[in-house]
C-alpha cells in the first residue's frame, strides 16, 4: 500500500540533502576536519593500546619474592649435596620432589627435607642474611617455609604427576621450565583479580601461543593440546583432569 | 543411537540389593561426608537440601499383616549412551565419559540454568542455592581435599566418587600397573553400607561381580522403558519391589515367570551361596 503523504515527504527531504550550497560534497567533508578526526582516532588508539598492553598488565599483577632464596643449581650438584642421585635432571628432581608411596606427588619439599642436612647451625650454609633467616626463622622454630607455588592450579583441577612423569615419560622441564640451573628463584607474579600465578595464564596477556613451548603456560588448552599431540585424545574427557 | 560407550574400555556400574538394604542411611551420610556435600543450619527444607545419594521409602500398600516396606537408595544413575542431562546441557558442563561410563559434572563450567535438573528423570541433580561452606566457621577443615567444593549457582550430582578412581589409578601407576583390580575403586556408599547391599565394579569386565549380578532375572533398573540405560541396577526377589521400578499400567507388569528356575540357576553359581 502506498501512503501518499509519506512518500511525498521522503522525496522532498532527499532532494534537500543532496543539493548543498558549496557543491557536490556536503559541508562536513572538509579535508581539515577529516585529518583532525583521523588524528584523534590514532591518538586514542595509541593511548588505549598503552593502557591495555602496558598499564593494565602492570596493575593486574603483583610481584612477590619467595620467603627465602633457594639455589637449585647448587643443590642439584651431587658432589656437594648428599642424596642427589640420578643421571638425568628429571631423576635428580625426584630426589627432593618425591612421589609418595600411594603415587601422589609431594610437590615442594617440607622443612623436614631441608633439615636432613641443615639440621644445626654448624651445617654448611652461606653467609647471606636470607640463609641466616632460614636457620633462625624456620629451622630454629620448626616452622614450614611459606613458599609461593608457581604452578598451583585452581581447586577444580586434578593433575596426577605420576601419570605424566612415570607413565608418560614427560620431563619435568616440559611444563615447569628449566629450574635446575637457577641460582635465584624467580619472582612470584600473582594476578590480583583471580589470585592465580602468572605461570598458569602465561606471560603474554594476549593469550596467543607464540613460543610453542608448553612451559610458557599451564592452561587447560595446553593440557588438551599435548594430549592430542601425543595421541591421548581419550584423556581430554572432562573427568580426567577435573574433580 | 547406540554408539561410543560400547567401545569404551570400562563401564563402571552398581548393583543395589533392595532385599539387603535396611534403610539405615549410612550411604547418604558417607556420600555427603566424602563428597563435601553442603549442609545448612536448617536441613528440613527439602526443596533446597542436597543429597547425592537419597533413600526413598517404598511400601506394597497392603493392610497390616501383609505390609512390607523397603528402601531405594538412589544415586545418579549414570545413564548410558545419551543421558538426558548431557543432551540438554547448554554449556557442555556435563558429559558422558566413554572410557569410564561416568557422567561428569564440571562445576566451574556450569552456568546454573538447571535445565539438566529438569531433564533428569530420576531427580538426581541438585542446585546450590548458597555457597557450600561458610569460610570463617572452620567447616572447611572437614572437607575432602580431593573433591572440589561447589560454589553458589551450579548444579551438582553423584560422580560415582570419581576422585576415588583417580586415587586408585594413581596408586596403580605407582605400582607399575595400568589396569585396576576389582575392589580397588569403589564408591564411598559401597564401602560404607553395613549390609553390603551395594556392589560396585566394571560392567564391561565379565570377571567382576557386578557384570554377573546384572544378568540375574531379579535385577532391574529404574524407568527402564524410557531408554536411559542406567548403570545403577537394583536387585530384589520381590515382585512388588520390581514393579515399582517403573510406571506400569494395570496388568502391564509381567512378573519373573520361572521364579524357581531363576533361583536354582542362581544358587548353583559358584560363590553365590548366600542367595
Amino acid at each position: 500500500m502506498k501512503d501518499p503523504v509519506n512518500s511525498s515527504k521522503k522525496s522532498s527531504a532527499k532532494g534537500g540533502d543532496v543539493s548543498s550550497p558549496s557543491g557536490f560534497f556536503p559541508r562536513w567533508m572538509n579535508i581539515n576536519i577529516i585529518a583532525q578526526d583521523v588524528g584523534f582516532f590514532i591518538l586514542g588508539l595509541i593511548g588505549a593500546s598503552i593502557v591495555g598492553w602496558v598499564i593494565f598488565p602492570a596493575v593486574l599483577y603483583s610481584k612477590h619474592p619467595q620467603p627465602i632464596n633457594f639455589n637449585h643449581a647448587l643443590h642439584l650438584d651431587s658432589e656437594k649435596v648428599d642424596g642427589i642421585e640420578g643421571e638425568t635432571k628429571a631423576e635428580k628432581c625426584l630426589s627432593c620432589h618425591v612421589f609418595r608411596d600411594d603415587g601422589t606427588f609431594a610437590g615442594i619439599p617440607k622443612l623436614e627435607k631441608c633439615t636432613e642436612c641443615h639440621d644445626d647451625p654448624e651445617s654448611p650454609l652461606g653467609e647471606t642474611p636470607q640463609e641466616k633467616a632460614f636457620m633462625t626463622k624456620y629451622v630454629a622454630d620448626d616452622k614450614e617455609i611459606p613458599w609461593f607455588v608457581y604452578s598451583k592450579q585452581p581447586d577444580c583441577v586434578y593433575f596426577p604427576h605420576i601419570a605424566h612423569v612415570k607413565m608418560g615419560n614427560i620431563d619435568c622441564t616440559t611444563c615447569h621450565g628449566d629450574f635446575a640451573d637457577n641460582e635465584k628463584l624467580p619472582l612470584y607474579v600473582k594476578n590480583r583479580l583471580t589470585g592465580y600465578s602468572m605461570n598458569i595464564w602465561g606471560e603474554r596477556i594476549s593469550g596467543f601461543y607464540w613460543n610453542k613451548k608448553f612451559s610458557d603456560r599451564m592452561k587447560m588448552d595446553d593440557c588438551a593440546r599435548c594430549h592430542t599431540e601425543k595421541g591421548q585424545e581419550q584423556n581430554n574427557a572432562c573427568f580426567v583432569c577435573h574433580k | 543411537m547406540k554408539k561410543g560407550n560400547d567401545h569404551g574400555k570400562h563401564k563402571y556400574g552398581m548393583v543395589i540389593d533392595i532385599d539387603k538394604c535396611t534403610g539405615c542411611g549410612t550411604c547418604m551420610v558417607a556420600c555427603a561426608a566424602e563428597n563435601n556435600v553442603s549442609v545448612r543450619a536448617d536441613q528440613s527444607d527439602k526443596e533446597r537440601t542436597i543429597t547425592w545419594m537419597r533413600l526413598y521409602k517404598i511400601s506394597n500398600g497392603k493392610e497390616f499383616p501383609h505390609t512390607e516396606v523397603s528402601y531405594f537408595p538412589r544415586p545418579c544413575m549414570h545413564c548410558d549412551h545419551h543421558p538426558p542431562c548431557v543432551s540438554v546441557c547448554v554449556a557442555t558442563a556435563t558429559k558422558l565419559d566413554f572410557n569410564t561410563g561416568i557422567v561428569s559434572q564440571i562445576y566451574t563450567r556450569c552456568i546454573g540454568c538447571r535445565y539438566c535438573q529438569a531433564a533428569c528423570p530420576y531427580g538426581a541433580r541438585y542446585f546450590n542455592w548458597w555457597d557450600a561452606f561458610p569460610q570463617d566457621k572452620g567447616m572447611d577443615r572437614y572437607l575432602t581435599p580431593e573433591v572440589s567444593p561447589r560454589m553458589r549457582g551450579v548444579v551438582e550430582k553423584c560422580t560415582f566418587c570419581h576422585h576415588r578412581l583417580m586415587r586408585a589409578k594413581t596408586l596403580a601407576y605407582a605400582e607399575d600397573r595400568r589396569e585396576l583390580e576389582e575392589g580397588e575403586y569403589v564408591t564411598a556408599c559401597t564401602e560404607a553400607c553395613p549390609a553390603q547391599a551395594i556392589t560396585f565394579g566394571d560392567l564391561n569386565n565379565p570377571e567382576h561381580e557386578v557384570s554377573k549380578l546384572i544378568k540375574h532375572p531379579f535385577t532391574f533398573r529404574l524407568l527402564e522403558r524410557i531408554g536411559t540405560e542406567p548403570k545403577v541396577y537394583y536387585h530384589s526377589s520381590r515382585d512388588w519391589v520390581r514393579k515399582l521400578g517403573d510406571n506400569f499400567l494395570p496388568g502391564e507388569y509381567t512378573p519373573v515367570v520361572n521364579k524357581t528356575w531363576a533361583e536354582e540357576e542362581w544358587s548353583t553359581k559358584p560363590g553365590r551361596d548366600e542367595f
